[in-house]
């Protein structure tokens, strides 16, 4: 699709918004991370390629809002054992494309690696990720993040931090 | 050791309340358990739900071995391994489908969905061969309970309902929930692996010890009465089913609180679709007394965990890795409660779980403990004292004791000493 130059600022401003939620999630900055999120915002992380319909199949999460909720106030407690100590993360968003519009969302994809370190060892993860963000009181919002692992057919190990 | 011609000595390793550590880390020991459990007991392998349709298929396991699950034209289910024949390709790369036949892609030699070989190509080379002597290899023996498929390489050996035992009961629990009486495995798998010995997962899924540690952070936060059924003044118990086969009874628990579906954290007004058809099924008096049970928290030794609305199956690749596949079990003909079920089966298990990344992190934090060389072993005498018999003559202690996991010992052992 043609690109004009008020979108070559628009994606300058995704660009941002994707960096800023990578490096809250890498610092397991929850609070600042969650309230990234609009009011029905959907997290899924899907098993098995694409996932299918997730109301239908298994997903390694599929989150409605109030479970994104639940997921963060379950690592506030700091007594996630899984998350305690905490992975050492890293990751790089990049490949950044703006796919185009959905209603109000701004449809958009990015491909992601992220390196984790923990009391296993060490792993990479390497996905493509899709965002519908919103613009809500002026600010770029996540309705929805889909993390498609490139991997995601085979067994993998706990991956309880935010990716 | 070398497990060919080393005997263990037992004595020293499994002791009535305590075993070496040495039982998670030994290699040599893991190839011995190949031989003596996972290649000759009654494994779980699947559920006929998961190839409904002639020639479907699904790809599964028996430890480290991949097993085909076939149904044939005819409707008969198979268990075939994915080996060729001929020089021992794998036949099958796909995790499902359906499929009348495999074709090797190495040579093109095609076997029916049965194991037959049906054919190659350039059969002039094949002059006077039989070719009923080169079928796929497959499960020695196959049988069903309540659609679990379970297979064994041992040709002869217990039936499968004598391998089930005092666990066979808890299957016809499950599938009671349903109002057809059936339950389908329909949702698709989570593949979960953690660097653990199998043996620390069977045990965790039925020590009622752990829960109120490994999951505080869960129970802070959700509203879910599970933490109150694994505390010490919990009247659920833990119960050695015989067989290395093991659960924790929470009924005692959920008659007190006399809720047709609190067992589930939920209501009949809240289902009320399966609540009719529940009803209708058994009766209300009796589907009420069913839904207040609610479904079985059983570990079916080795490899088949009913965690109430989940299935796990354990699979080991190593010593020192394992897999736990895990989906939600579904009651046919009751979308309502499936749709929860999946729900709550996805937030809780797979690598992101809120329940089971913690449940893997101790695994996996044990299993670096046990390489410590002291103390020599592990103690498993909680609740020794305080055991006792059910009407039915079961080993019984409270819900937090550590009874499940010594009988799963005894059992083990009994099949690792047999010739
Ligand atoms: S190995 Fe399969 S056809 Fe040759
Ligand atoms: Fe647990």
């Amino acid at each position: 699709m043609a690109f004009d130059a008020n979108d070559s600022l628009l994606l300058c401003e995704i660009e941002q918004f994707l960096y800023h939620e990578a490096r809250l999630a890498d610092d397991h900055q929850y609070e600042a991370w969650e309230s990234l999120w609009t009011e029905d915002g959907v997290y899924w992380i899907p098993a098995n390629g694409e996932g299918g319909d997730p109301e239908q199949v298994m997903s390694i999460v599929y989150d409605n809002r109030s479970r994104i909720a639940l997921r963060i106030k379950q690592l506030l407690t700091g007594k996630r054992l899984s998350q305690t100590p905490r992975s050492g993360l890293r990751r790089i968003v990049s490949n950044v494309e703006m796919l185009g519009r959905e209603n109000q969302d701004l449809r958009v994809t990015a491909n992601a690696f992220v390196f984790e370190s923990t009391l296993r060892g060490d792993l990479v993860w390497a996905s493509r990720n899709e965002y519908r963000l919103r613009r809500v009181g002026g600010e770029l919002r996540m309705a929805y993040k889909k993390v498609t692992l490139v991997n995601n057919d085979k067994a993998l190990y706990s991956m309880s931090f935010l990716i | 050791m070398n497990a060919a011609d080393a005997i263990p000595n037992w004595d020293s390793l499994i002791r009535p309340h305590e075993v070496r550590g040495s039982m998670y880390t030994d290699p040599a020991l893991f190839e011995l358990e190949l031989q003596k459990i996972w290649y000759r007991t009654w494994v779980y392998v699947g559920h006929v739900s998961e190839v409904p349709q002639p020639n479907d298929f699904v790809m599964k396991s028996i430890g480290p071995q991949a097993v085909i699950m076939t149904r044939d034209k005819d409707g008969e289910i198979h268990l075939l391994l994915n080996r060729c024949s001929h020089r021992g390709n794998q036949v099958c790369l796909k995790d499902s489908g359906n499929a009348g036949s495999f074709t090797c892609p190495y040579h093109g030699w095609t076997f029916t969905n049965n194991g037959k070989l049906r054919g190659y190509p350039f059969p002039t080379g094949y002059e006077g061969v039989d070719n009923s002597q080169l079928g796929l290899g497959r499960v020695t023996r196959m049988s069903i309970y309540q659609g679990f498929v379970f297979g064994s390489f041992a040709a002869e050996g217990p039936t499968l309902e004598e391998h089930l035992g005092g666990a066979r009961e808890t299957l016809d629990r499950l599938v009671r929930n349903s109002p057809e009486n059936e339950i389908e495995i329909t949702a698709g798998f989570l593949k979960h692996q953690v660097r653990s010995n199998w043996k620390f997962l069977v045990e965790n899924e039925t020590d009622g010890y752990h829960p109120q540690f490994v999951h505080a952070s869960i129970f802070a936060v959700a509203k879910s009465g599970i933490g109150d059924l694994y505390s010490s003044k919990s009247t659920a118990v833990s119960r050695d089913l015989g067989g290395g086969h093991s659960e924790n009874d929470l009924r005692p628990e959920f008659r007190r609180l006399d809720k047709p579906l609190g067992w589930f954290g939920t209501s009949a007004e809240r289902l009320p679709d399966y609540t009719a058809k529940m009803n209708a099924a058994h009766g209300e008096g009796r589907a009420r007394e069913i839904m207040i049970d609610g479904t079985p928290h059983v570990m079916i030794f080795p490899n088949l965990f009913v965690a109430e609305i989940q299935i796990f199956v354990i699979q080991p690749l190593s010593v020192s890795e394992t897999v736990q596949h895990v989906t939600a079990i579904q009651f046919k003909g009751a979308p309502d409660i499936n749709r929860r079920l999946r729900q709550q089966t996805m937030g809780s298990v797979g690598p992101a779980g809120l329940l089971l990344a913690d449940d893997g992190e101790m695994y996996e934090r044990t299993q670096r403990g046990v390489q410590a060389l002291k103390p020599d072993y592990l103690y498993l005498g909680r609740g020794k004292h305080r055991e006792r018999e059910d009407e039915q003559g079961f080993v019984v202690g409270d819900a937090t004791d550590e009874v499940p996991t010594r009988g799963m010992w005894r059992h083990y052992r009994s099949q690792m000493e047999a010739d």
